[in-house]
């Protein structure tokens, strides 16, 4: 008997090799007769490509070929695919301009792929890289999302730059509402754009084999099996079981590899062109403008409420920028995932939201950490606080007022909430956070010279997102269940293969907790294989806080498999009826007495049948289990965020952050808690230091960490953290996920306590000093 | 990085004889700025003469009225030296806060300086003490070195060989930092020499150091914060980007300025 593992503090399994320097990341892949790739990228926004000259570079040292847009198209390439459709307001598909992998005839970003020069080495490949001489003509650039229905077009199928106007929600109910309002609180703001920053950056090595005319991918992404079907399926038109591609260890991700990128199609085609392996991996410079962004929406919210301060209605109004192209989800960003989500921890009875999305001369836009929740999170709790402040209702007390309390809840933005407890998370976060003498504290930065301002954000997450059928009816391009497997060996240990994929997560430890606790064995009798399409039999990936709520249940169907035919070999073992038979905690025993056998003594029988029911069972203890969940899961949580800002510099620091989350059932609290603290950074990143910036003209202005300021351990505080469980109800393990609920919740939280601070409406993201000092002297 | 020839000569003399010879040839301090700036392919020496091994560059020595420091010092060890603690706390404490642990480790004062990079910190120090800039040619004082951005009155292959800093009676450092790259939107350097004599050296707002004369005049009055609190800069000319306009950076010259008095007067740390 082993103690219970789930809900256990489990130290990581993969640290060792992280923190001993043993990982093996996909720029650590030296293959036999390795080549090396450079891409040349655009320098301008926007522009004509007249003629591309590459005469000097193929005859530079070390240079194998030189391939542009043409050679692709010469060779049948297709363009990359976007995954979900969206249908606009006029029953209309939304605009799909091509996104050729290597541009042709026009660029439309700055860092565009033009072309590739494969060398010897790296150095070799970048020196030529510089000699490929392209001949521009440039054209008018936008890159503002609020200019780019009135700006020079970037394709030709769309002509105002709109790929789609979507709305969701009853627009007459919602203006009725408002038009019988007591109080009407409204907001406009950007949600500003963040650029993501893996540690690792993106890396590709492909390699071809004549042999079995086969390819391998190793590539730094978040979901093998989905690189490999649009790669195959769209782009290459390659045989899916001609093709493996590894993920190994991978250095974050938040959304940025979850894409099929073009460098990875082009090193792939170019390793059977050349017939040796080519690799690729991204300068950090090189990751600014080529990793997709995120955010970027522009938006006006209006919340509409009775004279006591109960929620009418609300109407949302965004635009939202999708860059240059569409990315491979970039379409459901802004409206599956971002206006479902409206109705927040709410019962707004009525609510309506309309999305122009456009294309702007930028880097392609898609999900980053939070995709959507974080940007309605923020419209919803930003107006929340706003509105109270107006109707001088206490911010707590408004939220208590319009909680939903009742579940299910059918919300007025399609999603149904299955369960959840939200005054339990605000009372807890109330007590952790002390907000009682939150007054002397006050005072006490006032003597200081500071103003410190205190705001809530109570936010709710959708997480697994599924069912593929609804989500199918939405105009998702790919399923949504995941897959599992668990492989027993003779001995009794066990290998888990797993189509969600860990690049920071902790999946190795966090699954095996979860099977080792079901099966009853030690932690050591459990591997975790994830990210090879050759060995894991599929997956959708890891993003949207999936993992757990849907690969953990997976792989937990595949272990009721797994128990319920170690039963029937127990059974024969134990000559005792199938039915009789319990497993409990790695033995299999007949109920009512002591007659038992351990798990391994009947995975051996099971691998050396001797005796064995071989007329009535197959040998061998593999089982596998596809799951598509029947709903999302709702995690939910209250925040509340105390800042100090300098009266004279504008410098604000956060003086405290408290947490307390539901994550339905937790497997390892500390794993939870890392996950928490890395989410409420980068939100309070997006808040205070993050702002990605172009150029009218189409120039990134935030190309590197000199600019562009991710948060260091000295602008969080020491966060206070905590958990409450309201056990999902659709999945077995009663969880929810985790990942991006810091980014989702922090930011509001933040922006709440610094308008609060400064005693002004609106304060806009992020709130550099100088932003901040700016806010103070217009209040002044 | 394109490819160079490296040399790491073991005296000036040899350091200063490469570079009469190699006209794309570059001196390797710290390699801080420069080594950026090849990896980004914006700069491309054909030769690095690296100055590490020439021991008569290092070294830091104390005098009656100051501390001479040798041009390859690294930061941290201006920072750690006792004898800078001791004559002038405000450099080191200035050494102490330039970039992260990495930069201060491998950065050099000769380096620094010789950059002229317009939101460094030295240059606030060598301007705000009257420091005098020795090479292997000349000395130059510091009022004559700064000339504009990343341009200093140093001619081509001329090589700084040290540094001295006169002691003041009290003075201080108070920079606000980029939050991204740690460098200063606004750092003032303020020093008083007694009998009168006060400077007030800027670094960050313009296109380099520069000092601030009605400061500097009123501080010599009283030296006290509110002598600057209400001095008012012009935006006019100074720098203006991202992170700062010329109007915010005009404010923070005086806020910084008023938080460097009182933090030579002890009632603030110095930050």
């Amino acid at each position: 008997m082993n103690a219970p593992l789930i809900g256990a503090r489990v130290q990581r399994k993969e640290d060792y090799r992280f923190l001993t320097g043993t990982g093996q990341y996909t720029d650590d892949v030296a293959l036999p007769n390795q080549t090396h790739a450079a891409f040349v990228r655009s320098p301008h926004a926007h522009a004509k490509i007249r003629k591309i000259s590459s005469d000097k570079a193929r005859k530079a040292p070390g240079v194998l070929a030189v391939y542009t847009g043409e050679d692709l198209a010469a060779a049948k390439v297709g363009g990359l695919p976007c995954g979900w459709l969206i249908t606009d307001v006029n029953g209309k598909p939304m605009k799909e301009p091509p996104y050729p992998p290597l541009a042709q005839g026009k660029v439309r970003h700055v860092g565009e792929r033009v072309a590739v020069v494969v060398a010897e080495t790296p150095e070799q490949a970048r020196d030529a890289a510089e000699m490929v001489k392209v001949d521009y003509e440039e054209l008018a650039a936008v890159a503002d999302v609020g200019k780019a229905r009135n700006g020079p077009a970037l394709h030709d199928i769309a002509p105002d730059n709109t790929c789609y106007v979507w709305a969701l929600g009853d627009k007459a109910a919602v203006d009725a509402a408002f038009a019988k309002a007591a109080h009407v609180t409204k907001l406009d703001f950007w949600n500003n754009r963040l650029v993501p920053n893996a540690i690792e950056p993106r890396a590709a090595n492909a390699v071809y084999s004549r042999a079995d005319d086969g390819y391998t991918l190793y590539v730094a992404s978040q979901n093998p099996h989905v690189e490999r079907l649009l790669m195959t399926a769209f782009v290459l038109g390659l045989p899916e079981a001609k093709v493996r591609v590894v993920a190994p260890d991978v250095g974050g991700g938040f959304g940025s590899k979850i894409y099929l990128y073009g460098e990875d199609v082009v090193v792939t085609w170019a390793a059977k062109q050349l017939n040796r392996p080519v690799k690729w991996t991204a300068e950090r410079s090189e990751s600014y403008v080529s990793d997709a962004h995120g955010r970027d929406h522009l938006t006006t919210a209006e919340l509409a409420l009775d004279k006591d301060g109960n929620f009418l209605a609300m109407r949302v109004k965004t635009t939202a920028n999708l860059g240059a192209y569409l990315s491979t989800f970039a379409s459901c960003i802004p409206t599956i995932l971002y206006a479902t989500l409206l109705a927040g921890q709410y019962k707004t009875p009525h609510i309506h939201c309309e999305v122009t999305a456009v294309f702007t001369n930028t880097t392609p836009v898609d999900a980053y950490r939070g995709a959507g929740r974080p940007e309605a999170t923020y419209v919803v709790e930003r107006l929340v606080e706003t509105a109270a402040r107006e109707m001088k209702i206490d911010p707590v007390e408004i939220r208590r007022r319009n909680f939903i309390r009742e579940f299910p809840y059918q919300t007025p933005v399609a999603l149904c909430y299955d369960t959840g407890n939200y005054p339990a998370t605000l009372d807890a976060v109330l007590k952790l956070a002390d907000v009682q003498n939150y007054p002397a504290r006050k005072a006490q930065s006032a003597k200081n010279n500071k103003l410190r301002g205190i705001g809530y954000a109570c936010y709710i997450e959708a997480c697994g997102i599924a069912p593929s059928n609804v989500a199918g009816s939405l105009g998702a391009r790919a399923g949504l269940f995941e897959a599992g497997e668990i492989r027993v060996h003779p001995t009794g240990t066990v290998t888990v293969f797993t189509g969600s994929h860990s690049h920071g997560q902790g999946h190795e430890t966090s699954f095996a907790q979860v099977v080792a606790d079901r099966l009853g064995l030690p932690m050591e009798a459990v591997e975790i294989v994830h990210g090879d399409t050759s060995k894991v039999l599929f997956g959708m990936g890891t993003y949207g806080s999936r993992s757990i709520a849907v690969g953990g249940t997976a792989i937990v169907k595949a272990l009721d498999k797994i128990v319920a035919k170690g039963k029937k070999i127990a059974a024969h073992l134990l000559e005792a009826s199938e039915s009789d038979i319990e497993y409990d905690r790695g033995q299999f025993k007949v109920a009512g007495t002591d007659r038992k056998k351990m798990f391994g003594e009947v995975a051996f029988a099971a691998y050396v049948p001797h005796n064995y029911p071989l007329d009535k069972l197959e040998p061998g203890l593999n089982e596998n289990a596809f799951y598509d969940p029947t709903n999302f899961t709702f995690p939910a949580g209250s925040y509340v965020c105390e800042v100090e800002v300098d009266k004279e510099t504008g410098a604000t620091q956060i003086a405290a952050f408290t947490a307390v989350d539901d994550f339905g059932k937790i497997i390892n609290p500390m794993i939870v808690e890392g996950q928490v603290h890395g989410g409420l950074a980068q939100g309070i990143g997006q808040a205070l230091t993050e702002g990605c910036r172009y150029e009218d003209s189409g120039q990134l202005v935030t190309g590197s960490f000199m600019d562009y300021c991710i948060p260091r351990s000295s602008d969080v505080p020491l966060f206070k953290v905590d958990t409450r469980e309201t056990p999902c109800t659709h999945n077995p393990l009663g969880v929810k996920g985790c990942g991006e609920a810091g980014a989702i919740g922090a930011p509001a939280a933040v922006m709440n306590a610094i308008t609060d601070a400064l005693g002004v409406k609106d304060v806009p993201m992020p709130a550099t000093a100088q932003t901040v000092w700016r806010s103070m002297k217009q209040a002044a | 990085m394109h490819a160079f020839e490296y040399h790491r000569p073991a005296s000036t003399k040899e350091a200063l004889s490469l570079a009469g010879k190699k006209e794309e040839g570059r001196y390797l301090a710290g390699g801080q700025s420069l080594v950026q700036a090849m990896k980004l392919r914006l700069s491309s020496p054909s030769d690095l003469i690296d100055l590490s091994s020439i021991k008569e560059l290092g070294g830091i020595k104390a005098s009656g009225s100051g501390v001479e420091i040798g041009a390859m010092t690294r930061h941290a060890d201006v920072a750690g030296s006792k004898d800078v603690q001791k004559a002038i706390p405000a450099l080191a404490a200035l050494a102490g806060i330039i970039g992260d642990r990495q930069v201060r480790h491998m950065g050099t004062l000769g380096g620094s300086i010789a950059n002229s990079d317009p939101a460094a910190d030295y240059p606030a120090a060598v301007l705000g003490l009257g420091a005098t800039i020795t090479t292997n040619k000349r000395k130059i004082e510091a009022d004559k070195f700064f000339k504009g951005l990343y341009e200093t009155a140093l001619e081509p292959g001329e090589l700084i060989t040290s540094v001295a800093f006169p002691a003041p009676k009290r003075a201080a450092y108070m920079k606000f930092k980029n939050p991204a790259s740690r460098f200063a939107i606004v750092g003032v350097f303020v020093a008083d020499f007694g009998g009168g004599n006060i400077r007030v050296a800027v670094t960050g707002a313009g296109p380099c150091a520069f000092r601030q004369a009605d400061m500097e005049k009123a501080l010599a009055a009283k030296f006290a914060p509110e002598s600057v609190a209400n001095i008012k800069v012009k935006p006019a000319g100074l720098n203006n980007d991202l992170h700062a306009s010329p109007e915010y950076r005009a404010h923070l010259i005086t806020v910084m300025a008023k938080r460097a008095v009182e933090a030579a007067l002890g009632v603030r740390p110095q930050t």
